[in-house]
C-alpha cells in the first residue's frame, strides 16, 4: 500500500466528489487543491470559478489567492465577481468547496469571530466570498481536518449559511430553494446531511479509524447513514498526479 | 412599499440617496484635459480627512500601492475604508468600526451606485449572523412574494484603481479579471487611476472596444510602472510572497510593524524609492518570469 499523509487523503476524498461537467466555486488551499486533482484525473472538463472573476481556467500551479494570474490562466474568460456570483445566483453553480474555521452539526459555518462579537477573542477575515458562494451554489462541500474545536456543537458565529436551525431553515431566511451542504471531508471521514434533520451524518470512514474516534473528535452527536462505507484509499495514480502535477512545491499538502 | 421582514443592526456610514449623488456627478468636470500628476498630487488633491476611501483590485492583486502609501504618508487621518480581502493594502488603520458585508454584499453596493439607484436585491447574506451585523434589509418581493435582501449603495468619496494602460486624460484598459473595479470606478465620487504605462489617446481611439473605463470618471492618473507591487499584476509580474511575508510579520507586533512602516513608506519619498528597497528592476525581473511561468536559473533554488 502506497504511503500517504492525512491532507493528501482528504484532498483525493474530496476530488472525487467533483464530477466531470460540473461547475464548482472554489477558495484557495486544500478545495483548490482538490478541484484542481479532479480537474486532472476524473473530471477534465469540470469549471473551475473563482470569485473574483476567473473562469473554467486550466490550473498551471496552485494559486495562492482567488484572485491571481493563475485563477484565469488558459480559461475561457477573465470575468467580475458580479457576474461569478450572479451565474451561482441564477442557478449555473452546482458545488462549492470550501474551507472553515468552525463547523456545526447543520454545517453552518464561522470565519468570523471566536466569542463575542462585540469583544472577539479572535478575529478572522470574514465571510469573504464564502457566505455568497454558500448561499447561491446549490451544494456545499467543505473539507477540514477533524476536531471537536473545529466541530462545535454552536458556531460562536454564523457567517455562512449552512441549514442554519433545520429543515425549511434556509428557505424561511430567504435563501434559493433546495440548496444546501452536502458533504464535509475530513482526515478521518466523509459527512453528508440527514435529509429529514438536516444533521450530519457519518457516511463512509476511511481506513484506519472507527466511527467512535470520529466522534470522539467531534463537539456534537454524530448521525450515522444506513450503511457506512470505508472510503477507498488513494490510489497511486492519484497521489502521484496530486504530488507531482497539482502541488509540487507542497504548500498544501505539507501542511 | 417593500415590506421590510428583518434589518441589520450595524451601521452605514453613507448616504445611500440616489439624488444626492446625481447632484454630486452633475457637477463633476466632463473636459477632456490632461490628469497627469504625481502620486504626491493626486493624494494632495482628492483625498481629505474623514473621506470614505475605496482601493480596487482583490487582496494581493492589481493594487495601486503607489496611492495607499501615499496616503500613509500624508498621513491621512479618520479614513472609512472599504476594499475586496484586503489583506496587505490597509492593515494600517489602528482603532476601526466594523460593520459586515461579504465580497458580493460589497460589489452589489458598488453596482447600486453605478447604477444610479438607491439600492439592489440579492439572494445572499440572509438567515446569518453576518446578516445581523451588516446594514442589509430582508424585504418581501412584490411581484413573487419571496424574500430577497437589499443591499444600500455606496458612492465612495474617493477610490484608487491600478489599470495596465491609461491615456493622459484617464481613459483605461486593464486585463485579466476585473473583479469588482468596474463598477467601483462608476460608483466613485473621485477616482484616481495609477497605470502601468501612459499610452497616446490613439491607442484607445484606434481600438476603443478595450477602454473599460472612461475618461470622465476619472480625476488623476499617475503613471506608476510596477505599481501593483507587492501585488500581483496579470500578465506583468507575479505576487512578491518573500516581501508579503515580511510585511505580515512585522504586523505580529506594533514596534515591529511601525518600523517596517517607516523603513518602506515614511522614509522612503515615492513608490520607485521603495521599488528600489525592495530589489528594484532586479526582483521584478524574477517576479515577471515567475508571472509568465518561465524557469530562470535563480529560480530552481528556492530560497525557504
Amino acid at each position: 500500500m502506497t504511503e500517504y499523509n492525512t491532507m493528501e487523503l482528504m484532498i483525493v476524498a474530496a476530488a472525487r466528489n467533483l464530477e466531470n461537467g460540473k461547475t464548482v466555486g472554489v477558495g484557495t488551499g486544500a478545495p483548490c487543491a482538490a478541484a484542481m486533482l479532479a480537474q486532472k484525473t476524473h473530471a477534465p472538463d469540470l469549471v473551475i470559478m473563482f470569485e473574483a472573476g476567473g473562469i473554467s481556467p486550466q490550473l498551471p500551479t496552485m494559486p495562492i489567492s482567488v484572485g491571481d494570474s493563475r485563477t484565469f490562466y488558459r480559461a475561457v474568460m477573465a470575468s467580475g465577481m458580479c457576474d461569478i456570483m450572479e451565474t451561482c445566483q441564477r442557478g449555473m453553480v452546482d458545488y462549492t468547496f470550501l474551507g472553515g474555521a468552525q463547523i456545526d452539526m447543520y454545517g453552518n459555518l464561522n470565519s468570523t469571530v471566536i466569542g463575542d462579537w462585540k469583544k472577539p477573542k479572535v478575529r478572522f477575515p470574514g465571510s469573504g466570498g464564502a457566505n455568497d458562494f454558500a448561499s447561491l451554489c446549490w451544494k456545499i462541500m467543505v473539507i477540514t481536518p477533524q476536531d471537536s474545536r473545529r466541530f462545535v456543537e454552536k458556531v460562536s458565529f454564523i457567517t455562512t449559511p449552512g441549514y442554519i436551525d433545520g429543515p425549511g431553515a434556509r428557505e424561511r431566511a430567504g435563501l434559493p430553494a433546495n440548496t444546501g451542504p452536502h458533504k464535509v471531508i475530513t482526515n478521518m471521514a466523509v459527512m453528508g446531511y440527514d435529509g429529514k434533520t438536516m444533521r450530519m451524518r457519518v457516511e463512509s470512514i476511511h481506513q484506519g479509524f472507527t466511527f467512535e474516534e470520529v466522534q470522539k473528535n467531534c463537539g456534537f452527536p454524530l448521525l450515522k447513514a444506513e450503511k457506512i462505507v470505508v472510503t477507498p484509499a488513494p490510489t497511486a495514480d492519484e497521489l502521484r498526479i496530486l504530488r507531482t502535477k497539482v502541488d509540487p512545491q507542497r504548500y498544501i499538502i505539507g501542511r | 412599499m417593500f415590506e421590510v421582514v428583518a434589518q441589520g443592526e450595524g451601521p452605514l456610514f453613507m448616504d445611500p440617496d440616489a439624488d444626492k449623488a446625481r447632484e454630486f456627478f452633475q457637477k463633476k468636470d466632463r473636459t477632456l484635459k490632461n490628469k497627469v500628476m504625481s502620486e504626491k498630487e493626486a493624494v494632495e488633491k482628492f483625498v481629505h480627512d474623514g473621506d470614505y476611501l475605496a482601493i480596487g483590485g482583490f487582496g494581493a492583486n492589481r493594487i495601486p500601492t503607489a496611492i495607499c502609501h501615499e496616503i500613509i504618508r500624508q498621513r491621512r487621518k479618520n479614513l472609512t475604508f472599504a476594499g475586496h480581502t484586503s489583506t496587505h493594502d490597509f492593515q494600517i488603520l489602528a482603532k476601526v468600526e466594523i460593520c459586515e458585508w461579504t465580497n458580493y454584499a460589497m460589489a452589489l453596493r458598488f453596482k447600486a451606485a453605478a447604477m444610479g439607484v438607491s439600492f439592489l436585491p440579492g439572494r445572499n447574506i440572509v438567515g446569518t449572523d453576518t446578516f445581523k451585523y451588516s446594514a442589509a434589509k430582508v424585504v418581501k418581493c412584490p411581484f413573487s412574494g419571496k424574500l430577497f435582501s437589499l443591499y444600500p449603495a455606496l458612492w465612495p468619496d474617493v477610490s484608487a484603481i491600478h489599470v495596465h494602460e491609461s491615456d493622459i486624460y484617464g481613459n483605461c484598459r486593464l486585463k485579466g479579471i476585473s473583479i469588482a473595479d468596474l463598477e467601483l470606478a462608476r460608483a466613485s465620487k473621485h477616482l484616481i487611476i495609477t497605470c502601468e504605462r501612459l499610452v497616446h489617446n490613439d491607442v484607445i481611439r484606434n481600438d476603443p472596444t478595450q477602454t473599460s473605463i472612461p475618461y470622465y470618471l476619472v480625476d488623476a492618473v499617475c503613471e506608476v510602472p510596477y505599481g501593483s507591487f507587492p501585488g500581483n499584476m496579470p500578465y506583468e509580474y507575479f505576487s512578491d510572497e518573500e516581501h508579503l511575508r515580511l510585511w505580515m510579520k512585522s504586523e505580529e507586533d506594533p514596534e515591529k510593524f511601525k518600523k517596517f512602516l517607516d523603513q518602506y513608506i515614511h522614509w522612503t519619498k515615492d513608490f520607485n524609492e521603495y521599488l528600489d528597497l525592495c530589489g528594484g528592476l532586479h526582483r521584478i525581473n524574477e517576479l515577471r518570469a515567475q508571472e509568465h511561468l518561465i524557469q530562470i536559473k535563480e529560480q530552481k533554488e528556492q530560497p525557504k
